[in-house]
């Protein structure tokens, strides 16, 4: 990961490269980002808006639901949806590539295979995901406000303004911080599984579940640490 | 020119190089034959470094391959051609941008320069209209052909084939090995041919070397190849069941 970081900022740039994996991390991952975020803000809304209202404080939705997504859920959440269908995508492109020999090709080639393979996926993780994080939060506050205020009957006015009122830069750059965090780690894990893979199809059918599977428990240990130190 | 001294490499305990020694001159196209299993691949990614021995040397034109820098090594293997197996074409690009790639990566030329050039080795190797198509849509003769074509569009000095040939049927075995003899003496390459297709490659090689159990066993022109007195050559070349190899 030393070395990509190293290809990434030096010449030459792969910049086609970089907008592919773009586009296909970031643009591809959107319609399940988006599902699994207004289905997301449904529920906290649905969950949320029975406690709240026992202890008559139903007009903290808004807060309870944006606060939860920006400061948790947005980067994590979408962070996992990535690993599972852009990260295991990645390991096992590049564990076909790495059994079927193209890696040894590249280096023949005298080309660094870091700076082919590697550093598109890192820049546009890196890119990609605060991005993602960020629309994950829009629409599931835009979820919470169809569940809280169109189901439940809260009074729109309450939900939005009361969000306005308790959401600071810190909550909101915290989250950015958190999404780029898990870009690199997604990259990191999910690369170096494809790199390591062992032989034939079983090789990379573990190095792709090995990935997933890591990737997405450091994610959440990593969401815990950044959490309880920053 | 290539020589390999005292070659030694073990995997998880099993040593499977054991003190190679070989020579291969300038020009000269030397076939590597041996057992599955016993090494030849292994000793030919040795050549390229992409392997590290545990004792002994490979040298290239007089250089260490194990103890070159990095940007000596880029320049080594800018001279290698290899041409694996599988291939190993990039199965996300067409047959011409797979040619295509070490020059648009490598070189300065322009599309146009870079297009003429790749159309040359396609025609070269008889796949002039194939460049459309990806990896999967070819047969496994074409894909051979393809992996040739990317590696001659480098112009390298010496060319290592592993296994070109394996898996394809004899017709298109004899024209494979027809285009690795019209390229070789068109080129006037130094090249390593690891193969088992035996007697055709004794038309096209000045030499044959036998690896077993780690070393090199035997080195003989095709000429004397046949009249060998090496015991294991003899078995080995002539597919008698009995003999020294144990099976």
């Amino acid at each position: 990961m030393g070395e990509a970081a190293g290809c990434s900022v030096t010449s030459p740039i792969k910049t086609d490269r970089i907008l592919k994996q773009l586009w296909f991390i970031g643009w591809k991952s959107l319609p399940v980002v988006c599902l699994t975020a207004v289905f997301t803000g449904m529920v906290l809304a649905l969950q949320g808006y029975p406690t709240l209202r026992r202890v008559g404080s139903e007009a903290f939705l808004g807060p309870l639901v944006s606060l939860s997504l920006i400061r948790e859920l947005g980067p994590v959440l979408s962070a996992l949806m990535v690993t599972g269908r852009a990260g295991s995508a990645i390991t096992a492109k590049i564990g076909i590539m790495r059994i079927n020999d193209q890696i040894d090709a590249l280096e023949l080639m005298g080309l660094n295979p870091q700076r082919y393979l590697v550093v598109p996926n890192l820049i546009a993780l890196i890119i990609a995901m605060p991005l993602l994080a960020a629309t994950f939060d829009v629409v599931a506050i835009f979820g919470g406000y169809l569940a809280g205020v169109r189901v439940l009957g809260l009074d729109g006015g309450a939900y939005f303004g009361e969000m306005s009122s308790y959401v600071v830069l810190h909550d909101i750059v915290s989250g950015v911080y958190k999404s780029v965090c898990f870009g690199v780690l997604i990259a990191w894990v999910c690369c170096y599984k494809g790199f390591n893979c062992r032989f034939g199809a079983e090789g990379v059918s573990a190095a792709t579940t090995q990935a997933v599977v890591n990737a997405s428990v450091l994610i959440l240990i990593w969401d815990y640490l950044l959490t309880s130190f920053c | 020119m290539i020589r390999v001294e005292n070659l030694w490499k073990s995997f998880g305990g099993q040593q499977v190089l054991r003190g190679v020694d070989l020579q291969v001159n300038s020009g000269e196209f030397v076939a590597l034959v041996g057992l599955s299993g016993s090494g030849k691949s292994l000793l030919l990614r040795h050549l390229v470094r992409l392997m590290h021995p545990d004792q002994g040397r490979v040298l290239v034109d007089g250089h260490d391959v194990a103890k070159m820098p990095r940007e000596e090594l880029e320049a080594l293997r800018s001279r290698i051609g290899y041409v694996f197996q599988s291939g190993a074409l990039f199965d996300s690009e067409t047959v011409f941008d797979n040619v295509a790639f070490p020059l648009r990566e490598k070189t300065r030329w322009n599309e146009t320069k870079i297009r003429h050039k790749v159309l040359e080795q396609l025609d070269l190797v008889g796949l002039k209209d194939a460049g459309e198509k990806y990896p999967a849509q070819l047969s496994g003769g074409m894909l051979k052909r393809v992996a040739l074509a990317r590696t001659l569009v480098r112009a390298p000095k010496i060319i290592l084939f592993d296994e070109p040939t394996t898996g394809l049927d004899p017709i298109v075995v004899n024209s494979i090995l027809s285009l690795f003899d019209s390229v070789h003496k068109k080129l006037d390459l130094t090249g390593i041919l690891v193969s088992h297709e035996i007697p055709e490659i004794f038309g096209i090689v000045q030499k044959v070397a036998m690896l077993y159990e780690g070393k090199i066993v035997a080195v003989e022109t095709p000429e004397t190849i046949l009249t060998a007195q090496n015991p294991v050559f003899d078995q080995f070349v002539n597919g008698k069941p009995d003999g020294p190899i144990d099976y």
